[in-house]
């Protein structure tokens, strides 16, 4: 039996460390969006996940990713040795779970069930929009602070690294657009351009505005998804009860999880 | 009919809207079970609280129930009724063209009912197509390019079978092909909500008209490119207009840009009933303004001209109602509660 205390701190760094880990279409952590359902240590070695998306339908190449992607982040752990991830009440939920704990890589598994494809242009096409959405925060966050264009477009990556942000947003998103820069090797060296765009071509100060227009469309999508994602998690296991003073939607099943026999019946 | 404050009679015709059966008896499996829960946390999620229904009604509603909420108690003169089969995931279809025409019957003065077709299906697609013209004369289909057929995940516009499907609407003089392009069911191999195939399909059929239900949000911005380089693509609002209730400043983001790229007669009301209910779509739709500076920034807002062709007169168009024989027509029969 591990020791309480030790199990707590094992699991929040399991916690910590599934932050890492992004809904591709959203952006957001998915511990943020509520989607990690239980992390549990046994033996202080071995992790169980589970997570749950806001519909059954939510897109199973995502949900992949994001099954691999908790694995990845877990197995980094030094002292885990054996892990499990699950992923619960979703229509490619067992594929997903087979997938994912077989130890195969992603593209074999993902390739058997789409005739060879690969999703590598879809994964390049969400991260440009990742990039689109953290680098509209950082950019609209100088302006704000009164940068003129000049000096945004011609800014380099060691003077943004210098920049005290205040705003929440801007704390939160700078280091997620610095660390995507230096990860696709869009800006590296200190004196590289730190507003280059997805395509590594520099900004004009004249089209800054225009560029930010771009950005501003790719965050309206993301956040129709953000908005949708999140109130759907939320009511996704409610129902409505009309009562004397008019309809009230109220939890169906105690806390968010239907009853294990009843979550996959006729599969 | 929705009447303004002032007065004015407005016109509405709802683009989108069902005749579903989801109730358990009509569930082939857990599939269809998840379908019908979905659409019900849609309800849940963005209806008022005091718009909410109880789930066995959400699953299977009654005919009077439509006639009620949506020309009695709602706004709309008329209403398009979609087919939506996903014969995986129901025993009898969904809403199937034959259930929502019988209903339909009852009112045939006030609903268009839509058939839909698979293309994997091939020759028995072609032979549907024709099935469903010669016995419902059908001026429209519903398109659902995300759903599943056997091994298949998914299907594009632009596959060859495809286009055998549209070259036959052409001949028949079926021309308005709505698109589902937006949430729920998604296909596994590609981007679920990727609206490319649009572009070459609406470049190659340009006799039929294209609405793309939903604007293809979440991929609002690659919509909005491709439907300003075509003229025959249109914008269906269901689902972005219960934005209006729940977040009304992004509602008026996502209405800027449609309205900056598509233009105002580019756009058709659909209340996607029954997820939501006209009434307080339309209500709200009418006293709505997008906030200044979104507006400014833009160079557009949604006049009362422009809420009209959204709400009626752009859909009408499609359909080739005239809106003033048909004001006359729906005079002479006024709405009534049937006898319950």
């Amino acid at each position: 039996m591990l020791v309480s205390t030790l199990k707590t701190e094992l699991e929040l760094d399991v916690w910590d460390c599934l932050e890492a880990v992004t809904d591709p279409e959203l952006d957001e952590p998915i511990t943020d969006m509520g989607f990690v359902e239980t992390v549990e240590v046994s033996d202080a070695r071995t992790v169980r996940v589970e997570f749950r998306l806001p519909t059954y339908w939510c897109s199973p190449n995502f949900a992949f990713l994001m099954a691999f992607g908790i694995r990845k982040e877990i197995t980094s752990l030094p002292w885990v040795k054996e892990m499990t991830v699950q992923l619960n009440d979703h229509c490619f939920g067992d594929e997903v779970n087979e997938g994912v704990n077989s130890g195969r890589n992603y593209h074999d598994i993902f390739a058997q069930y789409c005739k060879g494809e690969r999703l590598d242009d879809v994964v390049a096409k969400f991260m440009s929009k990742a990039f689109d959405k953290r680098q509209e925060v950082v950019l609209l966050g100088l302006q704000a602070l009164g940068h003129r264009a000049e000096d945004i477009v011609s800014m380099p990556l060691a003077a943004l690294q210098r920049i005290e942000f205040t705003g929440e947003e801007e704390l939160r998103q700078t280091p997620r657009y610095l660390d995507l820069l230096l990860s696709q090797g869009l800006a590296v060296n200190p004196d590289d351009l730190a507003f280059p765009t997805w395509d590594g071509q520099p900004i004009h100060a004249a089209a800054l505005t225009k560029h930010l227009t771009h950005l501003r469309s790719t965050r309206i999508n993301m956040e129709f998804n953000g908005a949708m994602c999140r109130g759907l998690a939320k009511t996704r296991y409610k129902e409505v009860e009309i009562g004397p003073e008019g309809p009230t939607l109220v939890d169906f099943i105690a806390g968010r999880v239907p009853p294990r026999d009843g979550a996959n019946p006729g599969r | 009919m929705f009447k303004t404050p002032e007065g004015k009679e407005i016109f509405v015709l709802d683009g989108h809207t069902h005749f579903w059966d989801g109730s358990p008896e009509n569930q082939a499996n857990i599939h269809g079970k998840q379908f019908i829960d979905c659409f019900y946390a849609y309800h849940t999620n963005l209806s008022p609280s005091e718009e909410l229904w109880e789930k066995s009604k959400f699953e299977k509603y009654s005919e009077d129930d439509v006639y009620r909420d949506l020309f009695v108690d709602g706004p709309d003169d008329m209403a398009i009724i979609q087919s939506t089969y996903l014969n995986d995931f129901y025993k009898k279809g969904f809403s199937s063209i034959e259930r929502s025409s019988s209903m339909a019957a009852r009112h045939p003065e006030r609903f268009i009912v839509n058939g839909s077709f698979d293309p994997r299906d091939g020759e028995k697609a072609l032979e549907y197509i024709h099935y469903m013209k010669e016995t419902f004369d059908i001026k429209g289909v519903k398109m659902y390019t995300a759903e599943w057929n056997g091994d298949s995940k998914g299907w594009a516009l632009n596959d060859p079978a495809a286009y055998k499907c549209f070259e036959l609407c052409e001949k028949l003089g079926i021309k308005n092909v709505h698109v589902h392009k937006g949430p729920t069911i998604t296909p596994l191999s590609m981007d679920a909500f990727d609206v490319r195939d649009v572009d070459y399909a609406a470049t190659d059929f340009q006799n039929l008209n294209w609405i793309i239900e939903h604007c293809g949000l979440p991929r609002l911005d690659e919509f909005c490119w491709i439907a300003t380089q075509e003229t025959n693509v249109y914008g269906g609002l269901a689902v972005a207009l219960p934005f209006i209730h729940s977040r009304p400043r992004y509602f008026g983001e996502i209405m800027a840009e449609l309205l900056f790229w598509l233009g105002e007669d580019k756009l058709l009301f659909g209340s996607d009933y029954a997820i939501w209910t006209p009434k307080w779509l339309v209500e709200k739709f009418w006293d709505y303004q997008i906030p200044e500076d979104i507006a400014q920034e833009r160079g557009v807002q949604l006049t009362d001209e422009i809420k009209e062709k959204i709400l009626g007169l752009n859909a009408a168009r499609l359909y080739d109602i005239d809106v003033n024989k048909k004001k006359v027509e729906l005079a002479g029969s006024p709405v009534q509660i049937a006898a319950e």
